[in-house]
């Protein structure tokens, strides 16, 4: 496995957000190679690189574009900086390390799409990290790489930095299209998918901001170097935040299906005061929860993730130590889930804010002998039913707490208490 | 310059108006400006009232209702007045294993505070992850983030916010 970083490899170098640093350091060299290639070649490349989404479902990059290109004009691009799904914080460090290679992907990405405008959505909390992008926007269009002629090339490259006003929905695509247009974040019906009716109704692609700072590396090295880092299907690196009970928290840029295991006690130092290991969820809030013997070896992709019963998501490893109560847990995310639901879906609306009740109720002692399958019944009902996936999102967590550590549920029924405390 | 006069109760200054003028022109159309111009108008007049949702109405030629249903939906947008500094405490998951709870305590026991209550300087409020879960237990306070708190070093932040 080789261990390159192509995201990260530079963000130490002092005032590598400055453009020039940037430029010195080779930056913003791919335009013109980007515009000889062409569409056709970019895309076939983009293909070639197993370069899959990293916004949580993994979807093909080369193919989501390849939607586009028969589309009418003008067509956007949206960049998802949203970074809300708990347990992931890796879009920051792009954003605030390394904007202008963010930028550069921005503008090959509309180069090869014949974009003309693109929009950054961030999180509305993100004030510092906008103003980065925002100051390193600015040096973009000084230089001449974004405007009405980048780079004297007579192609037109606009961008503008959008923040959201505190809403987890709004990662959600759809959800995140209607906030742009002023709208309240709800999500819409799929069909049409956003590359055919997206932003002000027009073909939008939505990718996420680590998806779209790996363009330049595919363009300047072409789509079988990018291949090469990862495994079977899964090219390039992963940007993998690990938080937690764990001794060294941060992201870490990794080859993509890095082994697990090695993630948590190697690469980010083991577990925090010495404790064993209780349960690891692997790739952000929603994904479902393993226990210590299912991550041995178990190589941080897509499909590995899946086979293993759960999902690389934003690949926020979140480390859970022995002596945690997991009801508690699980109570505290189906909190956020049951605040979060934009309340379009009955399944939803109703079904996650009655699992947190139920989980809450367990939690602290007031729990009854059929509130367990009473719960998986719900989730069941929640499951593939509704606008967006958010109810689903709701629904592995206390899919799968219950089915790894069902003992601990029924403990606080029995004791009528919480064993932990 | 065309400078639109607005007949209302809230003046807006020259270089807010410039500022609304820049966010403006982000977009194809008017009503795209929603969000940001919330967030100003926030800025300026310290919560979106009902002024300030009015204000947003006309001139974004976008019906009053509109706007308070896009206020509400959204967390960021104050509809109460806060106080100088509004503290945020994450309180999902990452940063609970790292000891939230007892940060939030913390706050609570040093300020005389619960959560929801507002003085003239402090809001507390408990908030759901802000996307910084390497570094909890994170709290936000306007727009600055403070990270790696401890029930001892979140003290000494309070204290020096003046
Ligand atoms: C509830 C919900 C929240 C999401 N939040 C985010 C997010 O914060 N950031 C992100 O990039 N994608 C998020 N997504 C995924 C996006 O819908 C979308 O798949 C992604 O931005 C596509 O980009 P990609 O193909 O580059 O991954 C979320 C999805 C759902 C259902
Ligand atoms: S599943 Fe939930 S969040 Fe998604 S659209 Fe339906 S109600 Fe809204
Ligand atoms: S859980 Fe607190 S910042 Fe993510």
């Amino acid at each position: 496995m080789k261990m390159v970083k192509i995201l990260t490899d530079k963000i130490d170098i002092p005032n590598y957000h400055k453009i020039d640093v940037y430029l010195k350091e080779g930056g913003y060299s791919t335009i013109e190679k980007a515009l000889d290639m062409g569409q056709e070649k970019v895309i076939s490349e983009l293909k070639v690189s197993n370069l899959r989404g990293r916004g949580g479902a993994g979807f093909p990059t080369g193919m989501k574009w390849s939607f586009i290109t028969n589309q009418a004009f003008p067509r956007y691009l949206t960049v998802n900086a949203d970074e809300g799904e708990p347990g992931t914080f890796k879009d920051r460090l792009i954003m605030t390390k390394n904007p202008h290679l963010l930028i550069e992907g921005i503008i090959l990405t509309c180069l090869t799409l014949e974009i003309e405008t693109s929009y950054i959505y961030i999180r509305g909390e993100f004030v510092k990290e906008a103003q980065i992008l925002e100051d390193a926007i600015a040096e973009a269009y000084e230089k001449g790489f974004l405007g009405d002629n980048v780079k004297e090339t007579g192609k037109k490259v606009h961008l503008f930095v959008h923040r959201g006003a505190g809403a987890y929905v709004c990662g959600e695509e759809t959800a995140l299209i209607n906030s742009l247009e002023g709208k309240k974040g709800q999500p819409r019906l799929k069909p049409p998918f956003p590359a055919v009716v997206g932003l002000f109704n027009k073909p939008t692609i939505v990718n996420n901001v680590e998806t779209i700072a790996n363009i330049p590396f595919i363009i300047k090295n072409g789509g079988q170097a990018f291949a090469d880092i990862g495994v079977e299907r899964n090219g390039g690196t992963r940007l993998v935040g690990v938080s937690g009970h764990i001794n060294k928290p941060g992201v870490y840029e990794l080859p993509m299906g890095y082994p697990l295991d090695k993630i948590i006690y190697e690469i980010a130092g083991g577990i925090l005061n010495d404790k064993k290991l209780k349960a690891v969820i692997p790739g952000g809030s929603s994904t479902p929860v393993l226990k210590p013997d299912e991550i041995r070896d178990l190589p941080m992709d897509y499909d590995s993730l899946a086979k293993a019963g759960s999902q690389l998501g934003s690949a926020g490893v979140i480390v859970i130590s022995e002596g945690t109560c997991m009801v508690k847990l699980l109570a505290t995310l189906e909190k956020f889930y049951a605040h979060e639901s934009c309340g379009q879906c009955t399944p939803c609306r109703e079904g996650v804010p009655w699992v947190r009740d139920l989980v809450v109720r367990i939690e602290n002692g007031g729990g009854k002998p059929g509130d367990i399958d009473k719960i998986l019944d719900i989730c069941d009902n929640m499951e593939g039913t509704t606008i967006c996936p958010l109810a689903t999102a709701a629904a592995w967590p206390a899919q799968s707490f219950i089915k790894q550590f069902r003992h601990e549920f029924e403990a606080h029924i029995n004791q009528h208490k919480c064993p932990f405390n | 310059m065309v400078f639109k006069v607005i007949k209302m109760a809230l003046e807006i200054s020259k270089a807010l108006n410039r500022e609304i003028e820049n966010t403006l022109k982000k977009y194809p159309n008017k009503e795209a400006a929603l969000l940001p111009l919330l967030h100003l108008l926030q800025k300026e007049f310290g919560y979106v009232k009902k002024e300030v949702m009015e204000l947003a109405a006309e001139r974004l030629d976008v019906p009053y209702s509109k706007v308070k249903g896009v206020a509400t939906f959204y967390t960021m947008y104050d509809k109460k007045p806060v106080g100088k500094y509004h503290l945020q405490i994450c309180r999902n998951i990452s940063c609970s294993l790292r000891g939230a709870e007892d940060v939030l305590n913390s706050v609570k026991e040093h300020l005389n505070m619960e959560v929801g209550d507002t003085n003239e300087k402090f809001t507390l409020s408990t908030v759901e992850c802000l996307g910084a879960c390497g570094t909890g237990p994170v709290m936000q306070v306007n727009d600055d983030y403070y990270e790696e708190l401890t029930p001892e070093s979140v003290k000494k932040i309070l204290d020096s916010l003046k």
